[in-house]
């Protein structure tokens, strides 16, 4: 079988790469609705009630793939904007910038439900739990690349300068967490944990992994959809984004 | 590069002795930052003898913060900071001199004043020299850091606190092992592997920030 050379190449450049995403946006947005759909109805419906927890442990099927997304995509964003920054490349750098308030939701996001899990099982809000804090650091590190590129004006300094911040950020997230842990550990000796000690049932396994793919599948779509959207802003100026915007009238 | 090295700090210490004011704002702001807290948690010896590592790092921290605009805008501003970018030398070694020189005018000022606020904290002798150490290791640390922000920010609106805002959540470890380290010594438990720690990241910050920093003035001054 003759393989068709595709010149992946020519995907980096913001010209061409607007078209393809457009492309592929209903694709990805479509199966998130499926996955949603389904991972809802198996997470709701279908999988059993805990028997420690009872049902207000169902909110983990949106809480893990949250808390897994916003570290995901804290990785993701520095690998493309440490690209961006090494070739140049300014479609890379656009992607770092398109994934970060993403990430930054999805890191609000797993707080906001872990709070309100928190309320219920330990009796508290908030504890100052290892996870919890670096969560919340994490979301401060979203927060900082997101006003630092929000203040600079020039878009080519804002990419570099926050991919510099972001590769920081990505350095020192291990270090971070194992300080938080152990600071954690040092104060208090027995942490509240998750309650759930046994494995869990299948349908709440299968339900949970839907959810992560889900929230995967809506982080594409909605970056797609946001470096778009940058694409047109940064190269209003080119004849292509003219001959679009023209031809669309 | 030594005699680089030198010369910058020299440079940038002089200049900073010539504007006292600016130096002396920092120091003052950490006391006032410390005593503060008695007057809002109480005078209850006991309460403070527990929130004093916490509260003396996180004034530390913070002033260390506010100083840090200071550390290229100047230079920026009056132009010299692009000359220095076009010498000969390295400029991360222009860049490590400039860092030293900030904690030398801003970081060392704290350090020798931190055991007067852990007295007012009533504060055990023990735990007043191990609040020195953790500071003496833990502040060139911090203007190291924040040197990578200050260079971020150089030159834009709203720099001043923007750069906290970066800087601050990279800054926590640091205020863990640096507060962590006074409280085991105050429980009376060994404060040393807090201490290596926080040698540990001053080494790292002392091997990677100059690099970053010069990159991160490049992006901003072209």
């Amino acid at each position: 079988m003759a393989r068709r050379k595709i010149n992946w190449y020519k995907y980096t450049s913001p010209a061409s790469f607007y078209p393809l995403a457009g492309k592929m946006i209903p694709f990805f947005a479509v199966i998130t609705a499926l996955l949603l759909a389904v991972g809802l109805y198996i997470g709701f419906f279908v999988a059993p009630t805990d028997f420690q927890q009872g049902e207000a442990y169902r909110i983990i099927y949106i809480h893990v793939p949250a808390a897994w997304m916003a570290m995901f995509l804290y990785a993701l964003m520095a690998i493309y904007a440490g690209l961006g920054l090494a070739f140049n490349a300014r479609l890379w750098s656009m992607m770092a910038t398109a994934i970060a308030p993403t990430g930054a939701l999805f890191a609000f996001i797993s707080l906001w439900t872990g709070s309100l899990w928190g309320r219920p099982m330990w009796g508290t809000w908030w504890v100052w739990d290892a996870r919890l804090t670096s969560t919340l650091i994490l979301f401060f590190l979203y927060l900082g690349f997101l006003s630092l590129q929000g203040v600079i004006e020039d878009a080519r300094r804002a990419d570099r300068a926050g991919a510099l911040l972001a590769l920081v950020g990505a350095v020192n997230v291990p270090i971070i967490y194992f300080s938080v842990q152990w600071w954690n550990t040092l104060h208090q000796g027995a942490t509240l944990r998750l309650g759930r000690n046994a494995s869990i049932a299948p349908q709440m396994l299968t339900a949970l992994l839907i959810m992560i793919a889900a929230c995967w599948m809506y982080s594409i779509t909605v970056t797609l959809m946001r470096v778009r959207s940058i694409i047109l802003e940064r190269e209003r100026r080119a004849p292509w984004v003219a001959e679009l915007l023209g031809g669309t009238k | 590069m030594l005699a680089t090295l030198r010369w910058v700090i020299q440079r940038d210490a002089t200049l900073a002795w010539r504007g006292r004011a600016g130096v002396l704002s920092t120091l003052i702001f950490f006391i006032i930052v410390v005593s503060l807290f008695p007057l809002g948690v109480g005078p209850e010896l006991s309460v403070l003898r527990t929130i004093a590592p916490g509260v003396v790092w996180v004034a530390a921290l913070l002033a260390s913060m506010l100083s840090l605009d200071r550390m290229f805008s100047h230079d920026y501003l009056d132009g010299s900071l692009e000359q220095l970018m076009l010498t000969p030398q390295p400029l991360s070694i222009v860049v490590l001199g400039k860092i030293i020189a900030h904690w030398l005018v801003t970081g060392a000022p704290l350090i020798l004043m931190a055991p007067v606020l852990g007295v007012q904290f009533d504060l055990p002798p023990k735990a007043l020299l191990t609040l020195v150490v953790s500071l003496a290791l833990g502040t060139p640390a911090l203007s190291l850091i924040g040197a990578v922000g200050a260079a971020l920010t150089l030159g834009l609106r709203g720099g001043g606190v923007l750069v906290s805002l970066l800087v601050l959540p990279l800054c926590i470890p640091v205020l863990i092992f640096g507060a962590g380290a006074v409280e085991a010594s105050i429980t009376g438990t060994s404060a040393e592997p807090h201490l290596s720690l926080l040698g540990a990241v001053l080494v790292l910050a002392l091997l990677f920030t100059p690099w970053t920093t010069s990159a991160a003035l490049r992006i901003s001054m072209e």
